[in-house]
């Protein structure tokens, strides 16, 4: 749920990697982990910039890079995508494979996590057969002490053969004794004597056959042993990478491809077809790693994982698990819905103070009345309104969603929703990409990438924008702040505008639920793949830097995004308002149009235009619709967004047309962003054609169903 | 068989038991095999999730979810 700018808007569009020094002496560094360890966080720490972090495997799907200096020394760190293996099973591990192997980085940090050491020693040590220039981080010794796990790293450095440091991130911890150890790597041109790891004597006979042959030809470029065993091991993807870095095909030389020969028929002789080689080496691994952290990692009591397991008793269990988390949603969007009421009367009170005191400032210059009109009546206006409706609710939602994000409940949710997403044929990872969804739908999109199979990544896609992003999110709070709280929000109109809330929210798992299991009948056909889901431990959110970070960065972004996407269609609204065709304005042709459309959907022609305009973003769609009504002068002077009501009303609105342009707000085309997300990442002008037109089928579809219902039962 | 070997799926809540053979093949073999799941692993089942499937487990010092199809081809021994 990255909500800054670096995540959202057209930046989320990820473009590779391109490192650009700016001087000769910049060190490259690697940041290689596994998922979930805190790298995102040692890397904003370092770098002091703002990549998203939160408790759940799989948050950083690209890699990022910043700068830093320490003691004079230029650093570029490279936030590579965490990953269990170097193997190449993803798309992720190749990734940072290719990055570690040749990307240049001078030197590669891998980050673990000390309470989970073991398991991540796998990647320590598969980094260590690539390159010596390692610094080992372990992250988390705050949550290892809490656990009472002790580390004794003198004996980890002494087994690994490179430096081990221990750091907390969270607090900054250690990061300069870290930064001292990767000096003394990147400095030290001493031979260092790594840990190297020792397969059976079947496989290191295999190796002793083609090591000799490689190495010739590499002259020390790579790693020649590593680069042996992957010769033998048939790694199609690393050769296909070592082709385009070498220029010339290695496994297909003459005396190679016969060396490869041979170490193959030695391995056969001794029983070890290609499944059992892979498994050997999996295993040889996976033992030296057990055998690492034998004599230098203690856990003193056995229990340590107690707390965790009770909690998730309450989260994930049989009886509690699915009412406990729409209860907390519901808190959620009760508090959200109770508590943006009164700042947004402030905020829109002060905003058009400041518009009273524009136009007398108009007036006081003498200038002429277009421009007064068109600046602040056009202009000004609409960003007020974006201002004043938007804000507050996204400033109290986000920074609660990212203390449960924080929390480590989201992949929770996954876990509980998993069996109807296989019901759906689709993945259960799908729940995260869903949850980002409420951060910004392009950002969800990127993020189905810690989707492996690529038609449950192609469902979780199509399917993103039935989760109302920020942008439409505050609009639906809006429209029911208005209709359903009234000007006395009592207990019980707040109670029935949070049931209605998490009702429309429920809807769009829902409709996800019912499209994904749509499409994997038809054109997506196929069974659920398997998967693994970890479920990371609880840990104490960072309420402060939550807070701080979530109200100041997403607040400046929301005002930036405002200014240069409402700025503009406020100014077109204001055009189109003002210019008469005929005996009526563009924009009472226009709505007038559509108008029997939107009737048919129970809404109005203007209320459609404004969904139509606000493709490049949701934001504006309520100002929009305001700027429209007035414009077609029905209501023209207003105070106070109590208002806002009162102009609605009476331009035909009921609650009817409130649903439904509720229904319609969860169910359309995505943004113009998203869609361009969706062309980058599907690679594909056919799936993102497909992704614009179910949501808006769909959402065509349901509200002409309930205005039709409605006007039957004669609601309407 | 040996009485005491079981598929992963039927280990029950708060039980451990010892990998005795990996039949999973192709992907889902290599990323059992990158959490450190191999023969003789100790694994334990710690939750049902609230419709039973998936099953967390604790694995090497981490909480794995697993589905049902795919714990079925892991052989343990209790």
């Amino acid at each position: 749920m990255g909500l800054t700018s670096h995540s959202t808007g057209i930046k989320a569009v990820d473009n590779g990697l391109h490192i650009v020094k700016e001087d000769e002496n910049e060190r490259i560094v690697a940041l290689a982990g596994n998922p979930n360890v805190g790298k995102s966080t040692v890397f904003n720490e370092l770098t002091g910039l703002n990549q998203h972090t939160g408790n759940w495997p799989g948050k950083t799907v690209t890699n990022a890079q910043g700068k830093c200096r320490y003691k004079d020394t230029g650093f570029i760190m490279v936030d590579i995508p965490g990953t269990y293996s170097l193997m190449a099973h993803s798309a992720e591990e190749e990734v940072a494979r290719d990055f570690i192997c040749f990307g240049g980085p001078e030197a590669v940090i891998v980050v673990c996590d000390a309470t989970c050491l073991e398991r991540n020693m796998n990647l320590v040590l598969q980094t260590l057969e690539i390159t010596d220039n390692v610094v080992v981080c372990v992250n988390l010794m705050d949550e290892a002490k809490k656990k009472k796990i002790r580390i004794d790293f003198d004996q980890l450095e002494q087994n690994l053969g490179v430096p081990v440091v221990g750091v907390s991130a969270r607090s900054g911890k250690g990061l300069d004794g870290m930064m001292d150890r990767l000096l003394e790597v990147i400095e030290n041109k001493e031979e260092r004597h790594p840990f190297r790891i020792k397969y059976t004597a079947p496989i290191e006979k295999a190796i002793g056959i083609l090591q000799p042959l490689v190495e010739e030809q590499l002259e020390g470029a790579l790693d020649s042993r590593w680069i042996t065993l992957k010769l033998i091991d048939r790694d199609e993807t690393l050769m296909h990478t070592l082709h385009e870095q070498l220029g010339y095909e290695l496994a297909e030389l003459p005396q190679i491809a016969e060396g490869i020969e041979q170490a193959r028929n030695s391995l056969e002789e001794d029983g070890i077809e290609l499944e059992k080689l892979q498994d050997n080496i999996v295993s040889c691994i996976v033992l030296s790693a057990e055998g690492i952290c034998l004599d230098s990692v203690f856990f003193d009591r056995c229990n340590y994982n107690a707390r965790d397991r009770k909690i998730d008793k309450i989260l994930t269990s049989k009886w509690t698990g699915i009412p406990v988390m729409l209860l907390m949603l519901a808190v959620i969007f009760w508090i959200t819905i109770t508590g943006a009421n009164y700042p947004s009367q402030l905020l829109s009170d002060g905003l058009f103070w400041v518009e009273d005191r524009l136009s007398e400032f108009f007036m006081w210059i003498g200038a002429p009345v277009w421009l007064h009109d068109m600046l602040v009546l056009g202009i000004y206006r609409v960003l007020a309104w974006v201002v004043a409706v938007m804000l507050p609710p996204m400033a109290i939602f986000f920074p609660l969603f990212t203390l449960l994000e924080d929390l480590g409940y989201l992949p929770r949710v996954a876990f509980n929703l998993d069996k109807y997403f296989k019901k759906a044929c689709a993945c259960g990872k799908q729940a995260l990409t869903m949850c980002m969804g409420f951060g910004c739908n392009a950002a969800g999109i990127v993020g189905c990438r810690i989707i492996d199979s690529p038609r449950e990544r192609l469902i979780a896609m199509i399917t993103n924008n039935f989760v109302p992003c920020n942008g439409r999110f505050p609009t639906l709070i809006a429209i029911i702040s208005m209709f359903f709280i009234g000007a006395a929000a009592g207990v019980f109109q707040s109670a029935l505008s949070t049931l209605l809330l998490t009702g429309v929210i429920v809807l769009g798992v829902v409709m996800t639920f019912l499209v994904s299991k749509l499409l994997s009948k038809t054109i997506l056909k196929g069974i659920p793949s398997s998967f693994t889901l970890e479920l990371p431990p609880y840990r104490r959110p960072q309420i402060g830097k939550v807070l701080v970070r979530s109200i100041v960065d997403r607040t400046l972004f929301v005002l930036g995004r405002a200014v240069m996407i409402a700025a503009p269609a406020g100014l077109i609204i204001w055009i189109l308002a003002n210019i008469q065709v005929g005996d009526m304005s563009i924009l009472a042709h226009c709505t007038s149009f559509l108008d029997p459309f939107g009737k048919l959907l129970g809404m109005d022609g203007v209320i459609i235009m404004a969904f139509i305009l606000g493709f490049p973003a949701n934001e504006i769609v309520i100002p929009i619709m305001i700027m429209a009504y007035m414009a077609t002068g029905s209501l023209s002077d207003y105070q106070s967004l109590s208002q806002l009501k009162d102009i609605l009303v009476g331009n035909g609105w009921t609650w009817v047309t409130a649903v439904s342009t509720m229904l319609f707000s969860l169910m359309h085309w995505p943004c113009s962003t998203t869609c361009l997300t969706i062309r980058k990442e599907s690679q594909s002008w056919k799936w993102t054609l497909v992704s614009f037109a179910i949501p808006t089928v769909m959402g065509i579809l349901i509200c002409f169903l309930f205005a039709s219902a409605m006007r039957l039962l004669g609601l309407a | 068989m040996n009485e005491n070997t079981l598929t992963l799926d039927h280990l029950s809540e708060g039980k451990t038991a010892k990998v005795t053979n990996l039949l999973s093949s192709g992907s889902m073999r290599r990323r059992l095999q990158d959490i450190g799941l191999i023969e003789g692993t100790q694994v334990e089942c710690l939750q049902k999730s609230p419709a039973g499937d998936p099953i967390a487990f604790l694995i090497r010092g981490a909480v794995i979810a697993l589905r049902s199809e795919d714990s079925s081809n892991i052989l343990v021994e209790c």
